[in-house]
């Protein structure tokens, strides 16, 4: 399921904890990076290595917003609506990003290029509105700016 | 004291991440004077110098520290947590960006005073950019052997990693960042036990903030008979305050505890935007008690000082809102927060912050009933103390505050006449 990179990397972080099962969230990312999301099979390929239940990966999964476990668009929009993002105008960046892209909230266009989310406060209040793309933060946003991004991702 | 200028967590040095520049700078001087003195020395020390913690509830690090067992067969661990998440906050990614060093040499002295083994950084999964900035950082450290085996040539040992939380606000909740560090779903524990006596798999573990452990060098190297003439005697050194929301120039500042809270927003923060009136403002994270913009004439930027004003100090972050801002609006979005993040594990938040959300939803539809406000403030109040960790009282404080200090704006939104009969 892993490839060898990086099972010699999850070996190596699970050396850092007295229990194997600490090693379960970088795991997760570790399957993530590697496919995607995470499907039934990857769990159990964890639980297996980790020597934990099923159940309590499916659990670990399904409690993180950030583990998916279902495919996700190639670039996933998440924006930022909290307090001070919507205060400086997130919610007409989320209206017009989903106009740009064919898509509502919680929704991957049909091509499989984006995901678009509306997100909880990102740490990045002073350089609202912001939204992260992938692992990107992107600050100080204006409709130009996300047009332009949109455009670089296409 | 009032001194603005001292900044030590963001001095503005170019590359100070680096850690040559760092040291050239007497960075890890800290640590090795630490490392000279004897474990309970150093805990005596930072006791004596107030310092408390950065993380919201202010509680004395040193005292703290102190509860952890002297002599325990278990191994000891240190939790640096990271997981800034707390609307409003932005801060800890600012040590973490420019000054990584002072929270690794803090995190070290801390964990030599209390005998800790490994020190784990719980990082917020989001800051990915932050994340590789701190491994890089670590990395150098224990290639000058500030971390891992004898360090800086002593006979203690310790290990510092990073950990990468997964989305989870709840996480920042310190039983709750451990059960999630330890592989779990991340549920807050019960407590007592509390972390030194029972913490990361049963072991004693203490849970420190970004920039309280950030604050420990300067405490070292100058006494604590310096840090507590920082700002206010009771709470005392430099806060990052964060200001956002509307106000011309938003940013993390470095500044005393005490600073009045109209510095940070008219003189800090550049005033409120479009040369508008302040009508709100949230003074330390999205759970803390928002006040009314024509109550903070005077109030200054610590925890008692905050306290007397009917609100708290939490992150130091402030969200300045002005005349236009639709303050129900604003609470329906606080409130949606604290249920989707709610981890729901205690019946009074997992179910009460849905009703709020509900209600105060239904409000601003123009729905709203007259007796709604006294339905949102009985599950706030029923909330409040009755759940197992913070976040209860974090998602009712926002509602309480709003309804006792804008309640003329939700009246506004409920059409009397029409209700009144329902």
């Amino acid at each position: 399921m892993l490839n060898e990179a990086r099972r010699e990397q999850l070996d190596k972080i699970i050396k850092r904890y007295p229990k194997k099962q600490a090693a379960l969230l970088p795991a997760l990312y570790l399957v993530q990076e590697q496919a995607g999301y995470i499907s039934k099979e990857a769990m159990q390929y964890i639980a297996d290595y980790l020597e934990i239940p099923y159940g309590h990966v499916l659990g670990v999964v399904t409690f993180y917003t950030m583990f998916y476990d279902k495919p996700i668009g190639r670039h996933h929009i998440q924006v930022c609506t909290n307090v001070s993002c919507r205060l400086l105008g997130s919610e007409p960046l989320v209206s017009h990003i989903g106009k740009q892209c064919s898509i509502k909230p919680g929704e991957t266009s049909e091509d499989g290029r984006f995901t678009l989310s509306e997100v909880e406060c990102l740490g990045s209040c002073g350089t609202a509105p912001m939204m992260q793309v992938n692992d990107d933060y992107h600050e100080n946003l204006t409709v130009e700016k996300v047009d332009a991004l949109l455009e670089s991702m296409k | 004291m009032t001194d603005t200028d001292i900044k030590y967590l963001l001095p503005g040095i170019p590359d100070l991440h680096k850690i040559n520049v760092y040291e050239k700078e007497g960075g890890y001087g800290a640590l090795k004077k630490a490392l000279g003195m004897k474990p309970d020395d150093v805990i005596e020390e930072v006791k004596k110098s107030n310092l408390r913690g950065r993380g919201g509830a202010c509680f004395p690090a040193g005292l703290k520290w102190s509860f952890m067992p002297k002599n325990s067969e278990k191994p000891k661990y240190l939790c640096v947590n990271a997981d800034e998440g707390e609307p409003g906050t932005f801060k800890d990614r600012e040590i973490i960006e420019h000054n990584p060093h002072a929270l690794i040499e803090g995190t070290l002295i801390a964990s030599y005073a209390m005998g800790v083994t490994t020190a784990y950084v719980y990082i917020r999964g989001e800051y990915v950019k932050w994340m590789k900035i701190l491994e890089a950082a670590i990395e150098e450290a224990y290639d000058k052997k500030y971390i891992g085996k004898n360090i800086a040539g002593s006979k203690y040992s310790v290990d510092m990693y990073v950990h990468r939380g997964a989305g989870a606000y709840i996480c920042g909740e310190e039983s709750s960042l451990m059960n999630s560090l330890e592989g779990e779903r991340g549920y807050p524990r019960v407590k007592p036990p509390f972390p030194a006596q029972y913490g990361l798999w049963g072991c004693p573990t203490t849970i420190n903030n970004v920039e309280t452990l950030a604050n420990v060098p300067v405490i070292i190297n100058n006494g604590a008979d310096w840090y507590i003439k920082i700002g206010v005697e009771k709470h005392p050194g430099t806060l990052l305050y964060g200001v956002s929301g509307h106000v011309n120039n938003p940013g993390v500042f470095e500044l005393p505890t005490g600073v009045l809270l109209t510095d940070l927003i008219y003189k800090y923060g550049g005033g409120v935007r479009s040369g508008k009136k302040l009508k709100a403002v949230i003074p330390g994270g999205s759970s803390t008690p928002i006040l009314r913009g024509d109550s903070i004439e005077g109030v200054r930027m610590d925890a008692d000082s905050l306290m007397e004003a009917g609100s708290s100090i939490g992150t130091g972050g402030v969200i300045v809102m002005d005349e236009d801002t639709d303050i129900p609006d604003i609470i329906e979005r606080i409130s949606r927060f604290y249920h989707h993040e709610s981890c729901g594990q205690c019946t009074p938040c997992r179910e009460g912050t849905g009703w709020m959300e509900k209600i105060i939803k239904r409000i601003n539809r123009g729905e709203g009933k007259l007796k709604d406000l006294d339905v949102l403030l009985d599950v706030a109040n029923n909330i409040e103390g009755n759940t197992i960790c913070a976040l209860g009282d974090a998602a009712a404080w926002p509602v309480q505050s709003a309804i006792k200090r804008f309640r003329d704006e939700f009246e506004a939104k409920i059409d009397v006449e029409k209700t009144a009969a329902a």
